[in-house]
């Protein structure tokens, strides 16, 4: 177990120094025209129109170098610079709008196990049948479906049919918790019907596994009832490896975080960085892709040292 | 040189019949991939003969038809500047079949290059691309697409680019992972041994072989590079607004005027479902008639099953 997770955890410490690179290049690759384009539109609203100073801002006047390790010190100190516009500290705005994506993709994966978990091990138990293939059908579906047309349609329809629309304002949680779920629910749950097509299907095919296994045999030759079977064999057993699923889905999950956010207009990370880009505010955008991109590897990490902890086989691979 | 075209005649005739026998058991064994197929060749059919099959041009005004509803002229209605919904979403098709059959075949040149590379040379090569691979996989999906198609703007080609490299790095793993199960083959090890280099190794022993899951692959990502776009589009970084691109019928721009006439988000989406779909069922059907390898448990237990299949 010990080397397993030593070997995990050193692992990452590659990837997180190339992504911090990688970030870093993105704001290094802006080409001189976009630099132009800032500047005309700095000029517009009255800002400073000096080439050196927006250089400078994006830390673009010294060698790389020198950039790359002022930037990481920074970043390193929890302090990811000041945006472009109004040099306002990046940091804080980024961990402004975190809980609201956070709850979006929480409400998001609960809704989307509770669909998927049920169906998923359904299919399985009832290989087949027109269950099954109802199921499966409707796990294809789901993948399919494009998140933005989903969430397009359930504004306009209800709107048109009933005269709903969501709330545009947000209500924080801890001012009216019930109305603050209720904001949440209609685009978490498109968010957990993407995330539900992948996990049952995957869901499906480790029941489906764990139920040709000789533990299960027994159980059945001992006499135990389905439920029994079910609950206890298979749906702990299959469990497991859909945790890490969860991992899988991540990029999923914040992908439609992102277009979600924007159509149900909820002040997240996904907006924040729309709006950066509209704005050109580079800063901005590469912050929150260090955040982001840090954040999937960290939680990828915690999942695979759980699923080690869970699962002794993976520890001895 | 007599011999050689007898010996040619029959060898052609069993191609053919192969791939007569494929199709008919793609018919009989998989129904909801055959429809799939249907689906994919009905795109194919729509892209190509768009100019033919679309009654009005992708970017003709009829001013006083603006908000026509669905009638003999125009069959799905016309939106907010009298264009016709109909032509419109068929030359979407083309946009579609365009953007989606080039960056997937980049995509997966990308994916095979890089893959094909790692997995051969394994060792230190493997380890520093993997953590490369790795690190690039961090970046969310859409995450990334949006951050570089905001630095290179808009348009087709960029698009096309940029969903063809970016994705191709991370569909690398699937090609690396063939490549390490082939490349532990007799057939590999021999070759070498006989003093076969490394770049003919590859190029003739190996990707022959993980041919079966690259096509498989490559129709699922046909779907996916097509939804990407759309996303893309919708968001108003991917093409430009005057395009017929599904995404673009859908965008945020037009919203006021879809809440007036819903058909004009109706048609676009359902076309981009249908299209995903089919080339999802697709590809999961040649992936059971091609490489049942790929399908994971499920086809230890029904290996009896299988075997009267493939005799």
């Amino acid at each position: 177990m010990r080397t397993y997770v030593i070997r995990r955890l050193l692992l990452v410490v590659p990837t997180l120094f190339l992504v911090t690179i990688l970030v870093f290049l993105i704001v290094r690759s802006i080409p001189g025209d976009v630099i132009d384009v800032l500047m005309s539109e700095m000029a517009e609203l009255g800002g400073s129109v000096d080439r050196e100073r927006i250089k400078q801002m994006l830390g673009l006047d010294l060698p790389v170098h020198v950039q790359y390790g002022r930037w990481i010190g920074g970043v390193l100190q929890g302090d990811l610079g000041v945006s472009l516009r109004g040099s306002v500290p990046i940091t804080p705005k980024i961990l402004a709008r975190l809980p609201v994506t956070f709850e979006l993709g929480l409400l998001g994966i609960i809704i989307g196990l509770s669909i998927s978990l049920p169906i998923g091990i359904y299919s399985a138990i009832r290989q087949n049948t027109v269950g099954d293939y109802a199921g499966r059908g409707v796990a294809v579906t789901f993948i399919s479906v494009p998140t933005f047309w989903t969430a397009t349609m359930v504004m306009i329809y209800p709107a048109l049919w009933w005269g709903w629309s969501p709330s545009v304002r947000l209500i924080r949680f801890a001012q009216d918790p019930l109305g603050n779920l209720a904001m949440f629910l209609v685009p978490a749950a498109i968010l957990g019907m993407v995330l539900s097509g992948t996990t049952m299907r995957m869901t499906r095919t480790m029941a489906l596994e764990v139920l040709r296994q000789d533990y299960v045999r027994t159980a059945w030759s001992k006499g135990l009832g389905e439920k029994v079977v079910v609950m206890r064999h298979v749906l702990k057993n299959a469990l497991i490896p859909v945790v890490t699923i969860v991992g899988f889905q991540l990029p999923i999950l914040i992908g439609g975080s992102v277009i979600l956010e924007q159509i149900f207009v909820l002040p997240g990370i996904g907006t924040l960085l729309l709006d950066a880009i509209q704005k050109r505010d580079y800063p901005i955008v590469s912050g929150i892709n260090l955040v982001i991109a840090t954040a999937v590897v960290l939680i990828n990490l915690v999942i695979d040292l759980s699923y080690a902890f869970l699962d002794p086989r993976v520890r001895y691979r | 040189m007599e011999a050689t075209q007898i010996t040619a005649a029959p060898v052609e005739q069993k191609r053919r019949s192969r791939l007569a026998r494929f199709l008919s058991r793609l018919a009989r064994e998989q129904p909801l991939g055959t429809v799939g197929g249907i689906i994919v060749l009905l795109l194919l059919f729509c892209g190509i003969f768009a100019d033919v099959l679309a009654p009005y041009g992708m970017n003709e005004i009829h001013l006083i038809d603006r908000y026509a509803p669905p009638s003999w002229q125009y069959l799905l209605g016309a939106d907010q500047l009298g264009r016709d919904i109909l032509s419109r979403i068929i030359y979407g098709a083309r946009i579609s079949v365009i953007i989606g059959l080039s960056a997937t075949s980049i995509n997966l040149m990308v994916a095979l290059l890089i893959g094909a590379t790692s997995g051969f040379f394994g060792g230190k090569i493997d380890m520093v691309v993997q953590r490369f691979v790795d690190a690039w996989m961090a970046f969310p999906g859409l995450l990334i697409l949006i951050t570089v198609m905001s630095l290179v703007g808009q348009g087709p080609l960029q698009i096309i680019l940029v969903l063809g490299v970016a994705g191709g790095i991370s569909g690398s793993r699937i090609a690396r992972s063939a490549v390490i199960r082939i490349k532990e083959n007799m057939y590999v090890q021999a070759a070498q041994a006989i003093g076969v280099g490394t770049g003919r190794t590859i190029l003739r022993h190996v990707l022959p072989n993980i041919m079966a899951p690259m096509i498989v692959i490559f129709t699922v990502t046909i779907g996916d590079v097509i939804i990407a776009e759309a996303s893309l589009t919708f968001l108003g970084l991917g093409l430009p607004p005057d395009v017929a691109s599904w995404g673009g019928m859908l965008s945020w721009e037009g919203r006021r005027y879809m809440e007036r006439v819903p058909a004009l988000a109706l048609w676009p989406g359902l076309c981009l479902f249908t299209v995903v779909w089919g080339t999802n069922m697709f590809g999961d059907a040649l992936r059971d008639l091609l490489d049942p390898s790929l399908r994971g448990g499920v086809g230890r237990y029904e290996t009896h099953k299988h075997k009267e299949k493939y005799s």
